[in-house]
C-alpha cells in the first residue's frame, strides 16, 4: 500500500465539498472555513438577487430576438457572485461566455456585458476599466492568459492576483493542463475556479473525467486544490478569499472545484431534455444557492421582508435598465469592420473600406 | 428523396456505419444529443456507444486518438464542433494526420475524416464562423472537401470515409437546412469539380457556402445579358484543373467567389492556376470576390462582409466586355 505523504496531503482536496451552510441554510457542524462577516453575507445576498434577475432578463431578451444567444448561469450564483466578491479592485477576472453575472457583479455595465451575445461587437467593455479579460469563447484559452497576467503582476512588483473561471468540460482541454503546470512552476498568483455544473453541453462528468474529483488534478502540477460546495455562497467566498490571500502573499496558485448545477439548458438554443432527466433538475432546484443564503440570513435575523423587498426592488430597477439599454437600437457601423484590425489600417484595408462605403452609398 | 444537408450527412454516416464495422463516429456532443447541428442524430441509439460516442472536450485529443485508432485498423470519423474550435487540433492535423503516410514511406495509412462545420451567414458569435479552408488546403497530405448540395454531401461523405487518405470535410453551416433532392444511387466522385450550370460568357467558380450565391448571381446576370457558367469545386484539394480550366477556356472570363478573406486565400490559388493554363484564352483578368481581410465580424455586421449576388455581379461588370478594344478573340 502506498502512503500519502503530508506534502501530498496538503495539495489534495477534502473528500467532501467544503461547506458552511447546509442545503436548508443551516450552519454545518465543525465547518473547516471561517464564516464571512454579516455585512459580507448581506452583500452576497443582494448581489445574487441582482444576478439572478439579470440572468432572467437576458433569457427573456433572447425570446424577443434581442440577443443572438444567451448561456444562462441560473443556479450558479454562489460561484459567480461569491468568487468575484472575494476579489479586490486591483485583482483580475478572466470569465467565460457563461459568466455574465460575474461581470455585472464586478461592476461591468450590463449592456456592455451583453454586447458580445447581442451581436453588435465581440466585446462591449474595456478590459482595463474593471480588470476583466474578454469573455472567453474557445474553451480554456483564458486559463493561460490569466497565468500570464498574474505572472506579469508579480514581475512588476504588484500584489494583484488573477481569478480565472472555467467549466468542468474545459478542464479536459490541453490549455488547462498547460496553465496549471505553468502556474505551479512559476508560483503565479492565480486562482482557477472550475464551476462543475455537471455537463459540458450534453456530455456528463462521467464521460469527462476519471479522477476522484476535478480538484484532484491540481496535485500532479503541485497546485493545492480545494473542493467546495458551489451552491454555498458563504463557502465559495471563504475559499476564494483564502486562495486570493495566499496568492497575494506569494503562496502561488490554487485550483478550486465548485460543485454546482446548470438549471437551464446550455444556451437558449439547446434542448437539455435530450441528455438529462428532469428529476435531476428538480433535485438541484431544492439546493438553490439563493434560497440557502436567504434562509440562513433570516434565521440569524439579518434579513426580513422589508430588506428583501428593497433588494428585489433594486433588482427590478436594474433589470429595467438592462431592458432599456438593450431595446435601444444599436447603430452598427460598417466602417467598424476595418478599424482596429491593426494599429493603423493597412493600405489594403483602406481600399476595402472605401469599396464598401461606395457599395453602401 | 428530399433531404436537408444535415439530413443527408446523417444518412451518409448511418450508411457508412452500417456498411463497415471499422467505422467509428466520435467527438463532442455527437452521442445522445446528436451533435449541435443534429448531424449525428439517432446514431448512438442505432449503432451503440461503442461505435458512436462522446469524448472529453479536447480537440487535440480527439484527432490525436483518431490517428492512433486509424493506425490500428479503424476508420474514425470525428467532429469538430465549430471551425475555430478545431484549432487546438491543428498540430495533430497538420503535423501528424497529414504527414504520417509520407514519413513512413506509405507504411502508415490514416483513413480519418475530420468533419468541421464552417463558414458564416447564420448570425453566429465570434469563433463560430471562420472559413479555415486555406489552412488545410495549404497542407500537403490532406484532402479537403466541401459539398454545395445535400446530394453531394451524402456522396462526398461516403467517398471521404472510404478514402485511404485523411479528409478534412468542411460542412457549410449556412446550407445545413437547405433542402433538395438526393439520389442515393447517383455516385459523386471525389476530386472532381462539377459544372452546376452551363453558360458561355463567364465562369463563376465557387464552393460550399458560395455555390448558392453563384447560382443566384448567374440568374441575375442573365437579365443583364451575361450568360454565366457556374463551377462548384466540391473538392478543394486536390484541385480539379481539368474541369475548371475547360470551363474558363470556353468562356474566357472567370470570377472566383469565397467567404474567406481574400489575401492568401483560396481564390489566389485558383487564379494563379488559371493564369498558367488559360492565359491565351482570357479576355480579362481573373477576379476574386471574397470576404474582407478582417477577423470574422459580429452578427450585426456579417452581411457587409460576406460576398453576395450584388458583389459578384459588380465583379462580372468589371470584366472587360469589349473584345475589340482588348484585341483577344
Ligand atoms: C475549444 C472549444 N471547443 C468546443 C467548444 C464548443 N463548446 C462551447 S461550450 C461547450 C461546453 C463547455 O462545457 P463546460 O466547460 O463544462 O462549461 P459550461 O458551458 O458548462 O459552463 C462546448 C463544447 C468551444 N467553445 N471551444
Amino acid at each position: 500500500m502506498t502512503t500519502v505523504t503530508s506534502a501530498e496531503r496538503a495539495l489534495l482536496p477534502t473528500d467532501e465539498p467544503l461547506a458552511l451552510l447546509s442545503a436548508a441554510g443551516e450552519l454545518v457542524a465543525d465547518p473547516a472555513l471561517p464564516m464571512p462577516a454579516d455585512e459580507v453575507l448581506l452583500d452576497l445576498h443582494r448581489k445574487m438577487v441582482l444576478g439572478r434577475r439579470f440572468d432572467a432578463q437576458a433569457t427573456a431578451l433572447t425570446k424577443q430576438g434581442r440577443l443572438a444567444v444567451y448561456p444562462s448561469s441560473r443556479g450558479q450564483e454562489a460561484c459567480e457572485v461569491g468568487a468575484v466578491a472575494a476579489l479586490e479592485e486591483r485583482d483580475w477576472l478572466f470569465p467565460t461566455y457563461r459568466d455574465s453575472v460575474a461581470l455585472v457583479t464586478r461592476g461591468v455595465d450590463p449592456v456592455e456585458t451583453l454586447t458580445l451575445l447581442q451581436g453588435g461587437w465581440h466585446l462591449g467593455y474595456d478590459p482595463y476599466e474593471h480588470r476583466v479579460g474578454p469573455q472567453c469563447t474557445p474553451l480554456a484559452t483564458n486559463t493561460l492568459h490569466a497565468v500570464g497576467v498574474a505572472h506579469a503582476a508579480r514581475f512588476k512588483g504588484e500584489d494583484s492576483v488573477a481569478l480565472v473561471l472555467l467549466g468542468d468540460g474545459a478542464t479536459s482541454e490541453g490549455d488547462t493542463h498547460e496553465a496549471l503546470n505553468f502556474a505551479g512552476v512559476w508560483q503565479a498568483p492565480v486562482i482557477f475556479l472550475v464551476q462543475n455544473n455537471g455537463y459540458a453541453i450534453s456530455v456528463p462528468m462521467s464521460k469527462q473525467n476519471a479522477a476522484p474529483s476535478l480538484a484532484h488534478k491540481g496535485i500532479g502540477y503541485g497546485v493545492p486544490s480545494v473542493l467546495v460546495d458551489g451552491n454555498d455562497p458563504a463557502a465559495v467566498y471563504a475559499v476564494v478569499r483564502d486562495a486570493v490571500r495566499a496568492a497575494r502573499e506569494g503562496g502561488g496558485p490554487t485550483l478550486i472545484e465548485a460543485r454546482t448545477y446548470r438549471i437551464e439548458a446550455h444556451t437558449n438554443a439547446d434542448d437539455a431534455n435530450r441528455y438529462r432527466d428532469p428529476s435531476e433538475v428538480a433535485y438541484w432546484l431544492g439546493r438553490d444557492p439563493l434560497d440557502r443564503i436567504e434562509a440562513y440570513l433570516r434565521s440569524r435575523g439579518l434579513l426580513d421582508d422589508t430588506r428583501r423587498d428593497a433588494v428585489l426592488a433594486e433588482a427590478e430597477a436594474f433589470a429595467s435598465k438592462v431592458r432599456d439599454g438593450m431595446n435601444a437600437e444599436v447603430a452598427a457601423d460598417p466602417a467598424d469592420l476595418f478599424r482596429h484590425v491593426y494599429a493603423e489600417p493597412t493600405p489594403a484595408l483602406r481600399e476595402q473600406a472605401a469599396q464598401l462605403a461606395e457599395e453602401l452609398r | 428523396m428530399t433531404l436537408s444537408m444535415a439530413g443527408a450527412l446523417n444518412r451518409g454516416l448511418a450508411d457508412a456505419l452500417e456498411a463497415d464495422d471499422r467505422v467509428l463516429v466520435f467527438g463532442e456532443d455527437v452521442g445522445p444529443l446528436g451533435g449541435v447541428f443534429r448531424v449525428t442524430d439517432g446514431l448512438t441509439a442505432r449503432f451503440g456507444e461503442k461505435r458512436v460516442f462522446d469524448t472529453p472536450l479536447a480537440e487535440s485529443g480527439i484527432v490525436g486518438t483518431a490517428i492512433g485508432m486509424a493506425m490500428n485498423g479503424l476508420r474514425p470519423v470525428v467532429e469538430m464542433q465549430f471551425d475555430a474550435f478545431a484549432y487546438p487540433a491543428f498540430e495533430q492535423i497538420t503535423s501528424h494526420l497529414a504527414k504520417l503516410r509520407n514519413r513512413t514511406r506509405g507504411k502508415v495509412e490514416l483513413p480519418v475524416v475530420v468533419r468541421i462545420p464552417y463558414g458564416g451567414g447564420i448570425g453566429g458569435v465570434e469563433h463560430h464562423c471562420d472559413s479555415s479552408e486555406m489552412y488545410y488546403t495549404h497542407t500537403p497530405g490532406l484532402r479537403v472537401v466541401t459539398p454545395g448540395t445535400p446530394e453531394d454531401a451524402y456522396h462526398l461523405l461516403r467517398a471521404s470515409i472510404d478514402s485511404p487518405d485523411p479528409v478534412i470535410f468542411l460542412e457549410p453551416k449556412r446550407l445545413y437546412w437547405a433542402k433538395s433532392e438526393v439520389d442515393f444511387a447517383a455516385g459523386v466522385p471525389m476530386d472532381r469539380a462539377v459544372v452546376r450550370r452551363t453558360g458561355s460568357d463567364v465562369t463563376l467558380i465557387a464552393y460550399g457556402p458560395m455555390v448558392q450565391v453563384a447560382l443566384e448571381t448567374a440568374d441575375a446576370a442573365r437579365e443583364e445579358g451575361w450568360d454565366a457558367e457556374v463551377v462548384d469545386l466540391r473538392t478543394l484539394s486536390p484541385f480539379d484543373d481539368e474541369t475548371v480550366a475547360a470551363s474558363v477556356r470556353k468562356t474566357g472570363r472567370a470570377v472566383v467567389v469565397h467567404e474567406a478573406s481574400g489575401f492568401c486565400g483560396y481564390g489566389a490559388e485558383v487564379a494563379a492556376r488559371l493564369n498558367e493554363r488559360c492565359f491565351h484564352h482570357l479576355h480579362a483578368p481573373i477576379l476574386r470576390v471574397t470576404g474582407y481581410d478582417i477577423p470574422y465580424p459580429p452578427p450585426k455586421l456579417e452581411e457587409h462582409h460576406l460576398p453576395n449576388v450584388d458583389r459578384v455581379l459588380d465583379a462580372i461588370a468589371r470584366l472587360q466586355w469589349d473584345d475589340e478594344v482588348i484585341g483577344v478573340a
